[in-house]
């Protein structure tokens, strides 16, 4: 008789049709192929080399583009976007949205201009503290009461812009920060021509990189984004780690308000609309995927500097109206996520 | 057996359900009524033909562009480049107001539509969520409409495009005439068609619609594209009323209020769903509340607040039916 | 990779079926259970008690509360009242977290998994190996999943996101993550319905290997052979209470499956019996559907068959051979790589479910919850919604030939709803079935392609379901029956066709449309199926005598698998039909036992 004569109950149906639930029990198991790799490195670092290509060629095309000047610049500019980007990244991996970044970026940076007067501690502590109750009040409505981070986070952009405008005499009153004060010297200090706004950028991203990539808690936010139900089962804290994210995501976003009014020297009130979408197309462009469980923060860091580069860009090219800019932004958002989508279809049926 | 064990906790249940299904039901509503009853106790001069007339005015554009979004997310989706429809219709009035209102409009509607046609096409042959695809053209579109005016403010001296504006017929004022028309053809689109039916039904379980035949991308294409052109429509309106073309501000966070006026109007955000004239009573309701904070001297800082309120609450009340 | 196939027949028996531990102290005891959720009791009092080291069988039908009863042993829910005890001291779990702290660990019967991350992240989520700098080791973490797996002889790149392996490998990596944590306690519920045969060979050596490790398995199945096989104790729930509990092996198939479903064993056996007409039907010389060459990468490989007006083609094959994707295939909802479908003569063209639809083809899916209903619709828009076209004039529905429509169709499948404005999710999921089966009805198709019909709906549903097939096919309707249930394949169809691993393997009519044929065809991987005869399969053990250890092996699936999972053997037809009742009905159970 033949040995392998034996068969599955015929009661056996087809279940959990994961992306690999087809019939593909006689592919061998074995090790990542080179395409699978390939692909996984496009989706990781596409951007980069895409950001590469660009300044590579605008650095012939402009002279005025590669310059020390100009590129200290362009990376003090970047520094605020991708603090809050940080921040979206974290959330995006968990698979939810923060809208409420841009209002908590203005609030932080009046609460921030507002408190410098006491000194350094206070003008951080301030919008941290308040940023920070932002993002827990949200986490809490979308882990714990369940309701959708998009719509929860649209409420309160609203609730943060009026916050800020209740602070401000309705965006009347705009608070100086003390010239020369410690708070001053944060956004506007450098070492080595760089600014401490970009060093700081670069050491919450080190921080963030190695908490998503090395530890537990980084693990449980792909587990989270990925399938939240499994992660529940495996008895992962779901809803402490989605709380996290949008509590992380408003501390950073308040952060970067607070450095963004010491750099500006005073809490501007109209600055931040739309940030979130910036942000949140810095992160996609940068390979994080939109639902979730997948996504590296360097990724977003490119993502970040190519919109910045494009921004300076245009205004190099100067005849350019600088509405060019997001037109540019919302061509290459279409570009990525439409390669994005193919790179991981391709990838599904490999 | 398990319906004859489910019969008597039903039961138990029921109370407490039918509350939360009144709610959803009829929040809303109850929500207008009582505030219109409060304001006609507590603010002088707010139940007059005067105010209520520049109420409806107002909240018009809103509407219009409310009823496109409510389509959409019956679809289980979301358009976040309304706004930039908005401001590409605005930008292009004043390039084609030479050949005549008559083309500019169409015109102005056309590129409405041609956003909903991307967004549609990225949603349903690509297969980009939503909030990705429509994302692109929000930040996308206004640098176009930017762009194509050269980012300036033109002034519209055009009196039929300013009579759209400021006209009204049998008292009613155009705008008001226009959104309510609207409404009543989507209410019917969605109830008595084919075509809404199945907006309805794909948002329900896009899988099972495709099974059953249904052509799911031309339907979606076809929602997205509706989406765009009403809210070109009411950019068109808008900037009638304005007088002026202003692609750098009209529409800006126009996704925002028609969202809420879907979402606190009853459609849930998960699809499956559209409620007309709930989304009509959402827009007035957010419209009437920002008014009655106003009259009473309350800064915008608390509107928005309160605005924010609102929405929480809302979904929360319709997070109940999603659990059921 | 794989363990040898060819072992010495005379190994040692796996399975020490009733030879418990009996002394053995007990680890988990469940005292009192109540659980209850909005409309269902799902547990009355409900006490269960799991000794160190033995391996407790938990049966039932669906809706019996075996879900339940797991979901509160491993924390996912709280029970409302009765308590737990863990090692003779009471526990409270108030999330699977706290269950995997005190030692239970759960492999569920869908892989519940991240599949964008890595094998072995999967496997140490949550516990990961760290530095000394409190950093996850991930060169330490790869050799260590890397060993886990084979140990159970999965050779499987851990670096690889689970999401890219096959579903019986993706089961081995849950099993590793479970039996990899320090636990006392390993549950299992259906951990076999997406196995290989090696793969479950594999299982029951791990079983073997935990039980000597004096840990407790909680092992959940509809397969008794499966059970018998490696089960200490049995439990037996019913309607959310506990029935009995007792040694296996002082039970028959019988006994336990009457005390399952409640009723006598001559009516067990009366039951037994599907509610196809025993006539055949009159069928038709022209076919009015063929397929000829269907092939779809990675999925199907050559799948030929023709169908006929008037008859009920069963489409037999086992998971993974493509049965479901023929179906839909035929039904324009998958795109081919090549081959091509007629209709009448007239090819189909391009793939796309609205022609199929049009050329008169009609598929009721598998998954009737995500593919067929709409469950916020009402039982009108769901019944009307392929036929919407055809029920307007401009684009404009209307009412009255909507209702029309509806109101025939609700009568003749007798759908219990309130009313045609009830939402389809309210249902049962009989009713829910035939809401979809009105669906395709009233589009007069010429071709009904039924996948799973009766899967996950309660026997009333099922047997109207049953004879309303049989009745279609008399009115000159061509039935496509595929069907996972061997017996409702025989009974239901006229002739079935049989795919092995994405292709046509043979086909059976006549005489052979038996069960020993169809399971000797489907076994087969060699002879052809139309070749095979009841006497060509593979004998059994008598599975009346179940404490006789089955001649298996330790090392191979090779002829142990044999009694594991044929249900019926050649001698015993009385057994076979609740058996493979059970067993067609597991899909359903989660479902149903867990309403949310």
């Amino acid at each position: 008789m033949n040995p392998t004569s034996s068969l599955t109950a015929p009661g056996t149906g087809v279940k959990g049709s994961g992306p690999g639930g087809k019939a593909d029990a006689d592919r061998p198991a074995s090790g990542v192929t080179a395409a699978e790799r390939l692909l996984s490195l496009v989706q990781r670092q596409g951007v980069l080399a895409v950001l590469l290509l660009v300044v590579v060629i605008a650095s012939f095309a402009y002279p005025t583009f590669a310059t020390l000047d100009n590129s200290r610049g362009v990376l003090v500019q970047a520094s605020f976007l991708s603090i809050v980007a940080l921040g979206m990244t974290l959330v995006i991996i968990t698979g939810g949205i923060d809208l409420s970044v841009g209002s908590v970026f203005a609030l932080g940076g009046v609460l921030a201009a507002w408190a410098s007067q006491w000194g350094l501690l206070p003008a951080l502590l301030v919008p941290l503290l308040v940023c920070g109750a932002i993002g827990t009040l949200n986490g809490l409505l979308i882990a714990r009461a369940g309701m959708a981070p998009f719509i929860v986070t649209l409420a309160s952009l609203l609730g943060a812009r009026g916050l800020l405008l209740a602070f401000t005499d309705e965006g009347a009153t705009t608070y100086l920060v003390p010239k020369g004060s410690a708070f001053a010297e944060l956004g506007q200090g450098t070492v080595g021509g760089f600014g401490y706004p970009i060093l700081v950028a670069l050491a919450l991203f080190g921080l963030g990189g190695l908490i998503l990539q090395r530890t537990s808690f980084g693990q449980t936010l792909f587990a989270v984004g990925g399938s939240a139900d499994a992660a529940t089962l495996m008895g992962l804290p779901v809803a402490r780690a989605k709380v996290t994210v949008y509590v992380l995501s408003g501390l950073l976003a308040g952060f970067a308000g607070a450095l963004n009014a010491a750099r500006l020297s005073s809490g501007v009130t109209i600055i931040g609309t739309g940030m979130e979408l910036d942000a949140i197309a810095a992160v996609v462009i940068g390979g994080t995927l939109l639902v979730g469980g997948a996504g590296s923060v360097s990724g977003t860091l490119w993502g970040v500097l190519l919109l910045a580069v494009i921004q300076n860009l245009i205004n190099q090219i100067g005849s350019l109206n600088s509405s060019y800019q997001s037109v540019v932004s919302g061509g290459f958002l279409i570009l990525v996520v439409v390669a994005q989508r193919y790179v991981s279809r391709s990838r599904r049926t490999l | 057996m398990t319906t004859q064990a489910a019969a008597a906790p039903a039961r138990a249940t029921a109370t407490r359900r039918n509350t939360t299904a009144w709610f959803q039901e009829y929040g809303v509503y109850a929500a207008v009524a009582a505030l219109l009853l409060f304001n006609a106790f507590f603010t002088e001069h707010f139940l007059t033909v005067d105010n209520l007339r520049t109420q409806l005015i107002q909240v018009a554009p809103i509407v219009i562009v409310a009823l496109g979004m409510a389509l959409v997310i019956g679809t289980e989706g979301v358009d976040l480049s309304v706004g930039s429809a908005m401001a590409l219709a605005t930008a292009l009035l004043p390039l084609y107001l030479g050949y005549g209102l008559v083309p500019a409009l169409l015109v102005a509607l056309l590129a409405g539509a041609v956003v909903g046609l991307v967004n549609g096409t990225l949603v349903s042959v690509v297969g980009l969520q939503p909030i990705v695809a429509t994302l692109a053209l929000f930040v996308g579109g206004r640098g176009i409409a930017l762009v194509l005016a050269d980012g300036q403010l033109k002034q519209i001296v055009n009196p039929d495009l300013l009579a759209l504006g400021t006209g009204s017929l049998l008292g009613i004022p155009l705008v008001v005439l226009i959104a309510g028309i609207l409404a009543l053809a989507v209410a019917f689109l969605v109830h008595r068609t084919t075509f809404g039916r199945q907006v309805v039904a794909i948002g329900g379980n896009r899988k099972a619609a495709a099974l059953a035949g249904l052509p799911v991308k031309r339907v979606l294409i076809g929602v997205y594209v509706l989406c765009g052109a009403l809210a070109a429509l009411a950019g068109i309106l808008a900037t009638a009323r304005l007088t002026a073309s202003d692609p750098s501000s009209l529409g800006t966070l126009m996704e925002l209020s028609a969202i809420t006026a879907v979402v606190v109007g009853g459609t849930p955000l998960s699809g499956g769903s559209v409620r007309v004239l709930g989304t009509l009573a959402g827009a007035l309701l957010m419209q009437l509340l920002r008014a009655t904070l106003v009259k009473h001297d309350l800064p915008d800082s608390t509107a928005q607040i309160a605005q924010a309120a609102i929405i929480i609450a809302a979904v929360y009340v319709a997070r109940e039916r999603r659990s059921r | 990779m794989a363990p040898p196939e060819a072992a010495p027949p005379e190994a040692a028996p796996t399975a020490t079926s009733g030879t418990a531990p009996s002394a053995a102290p007990t680890v988990l005891e469940a005292r009192g259970v109540g659980k209850r959720f909005p409309g269902v009791v799902a547990l009355d009092d409900v006490s269960f008690t799991l000794r160190a080291g033995e391996t407790h069988a938990l049966v039932g039908e669906n809706g019996a509360g075996k879900s339940t009863l797991i979901k509160v042993l491993t924390g996912v829910h709280r029970p409302d009242s009765g308590e737990l005890l863990l090692s003779g001291r009471q526990v409270r779990f108030a999330r699977p977290s706290e269950a995997q702290t005190a030692g239970i660990s759960t492999i569920y019967q869908e892989v519940n998994l991240v599949p964008l991350m890595s094998v072995a992240r999967n496997i140490f989520l949550g516990r990961e190996p760290k530095n000394r700098f409190g950093l996850i080791d991930f060169p330490r973490m790869h050799a260590e999943a890397a060993a886990l797996l084979g140990g159970f002889g999965v050779t499987v790149d851990p670096r690889r996101a689970l999401g890219t392996l096959g579903i019986g490998t993706q089961q081995m990596v849950a099993l590793a993550r479970a039996v990899s944590v320090e636990a006392h306690v390993v549950v299992m519920d259906e951990p076999t319905s997406s196995l290989e045969p090696r793969e479950v060979e594999t299982l029951f050596r791990v079983i073997d290997d935990l039980r000597r490790r004096n840990i407790a398995v909680v092992y959940v199945s509809h397969r008794m052979d499966e059970l018998y096989r490696i089960c200490d104790r049995v439990t037996v729930l019913r309607d959310g209470r506990h029935i009995h509990t007792g040694p296996l092996a002082a039970l028959d198939r019988m006994s336990l499956v009457s005390m399952m479903l409640g009723r006598e064993i001559s009516e067990v056996r009366r039951h037994g019996l599907t509610s196809f007409g025993s006539a055949g039907h009159d069928v038709a010389r022209e076919p009015v559907l063929t397929a000829t060459g269907l092939v779809r990468r990675h999925q199907l490989d050559d799948v030929s068959l023709e169908l006929y007006p008037g008859e009920v083609l069963g489409l037999g094959g086992l998971l993974g051979s493509g049965r479901s994707e023929t179906a839909k295939a035929l039904a324009g909802a998958l795109s081919l790589d090549a081959g091509e479908v007629r209709v009448g003569g007239v090819p189909l063209g391009r793939s796309s479910s609205a022609a199929a639809i049009r050329a008169g083809i009609s598929l009721l899916p598998e998954d009737r919850k995500a593919e067929g209903i709409v469950p916020g619709l009402s039982v009108r828009e769901n019944i009307v919604l392929a036929a919407l076209p055809r029920l307007s004039r401009a684009g404009i529905v209307s009412r009255a030939r909507q209702d029309r429509v509806v109101d025939i169709f609700m009568k003749r499948l007798r759908i219990k709803a309130s009313s045609p404005e009830q939402k389809v999710g309210e249902l049962s999921g009989g009713n829910q079935q035939k809401v979809l089966l009105a669906r395709w009805l009233c589009l007069e198709p010429k071709v009904l392609l039924l996948d799973e019909p009766t899967r996950g709906i309660d026997v009333g549903a099922k047997a109207e379901v049953q004879a309303l097939i049989d009745e279609l096919a008399q009115e000159g309707l061509a039935v496509l029956l595929v069907s996972s249930d061997i017996e409702e394949l025989v009974e239901g169809a006229d002739r079935i066709v049989v795919l092995r691993s994405g292709a046509t393997a043979g086909e059976l009519v006549g005489e052979n449309v038996s069960e020993d044929a169809l399971l000797a065809a489907l076994a087969d991987h060699t002879a052809p199926a139309d070749a095979a005869e009841p006497a060509g399969a593979p004998q059994p053990p008598d599975p009346a005598h179940p404490g006789t250890p089955a001649p298996a092996d330790t090392a191979a699936g090779a002829a142990g698998a044999v009694p594991l999972t044929q249900p019926a053997g050649p001698g015993s037809p009385p057994d076979a039909a609740p058996t493979t009742r059970r067993a067609h009905q597991a899909p359903a159970s989660a479902a149903e036992e867990d309403p949310r």
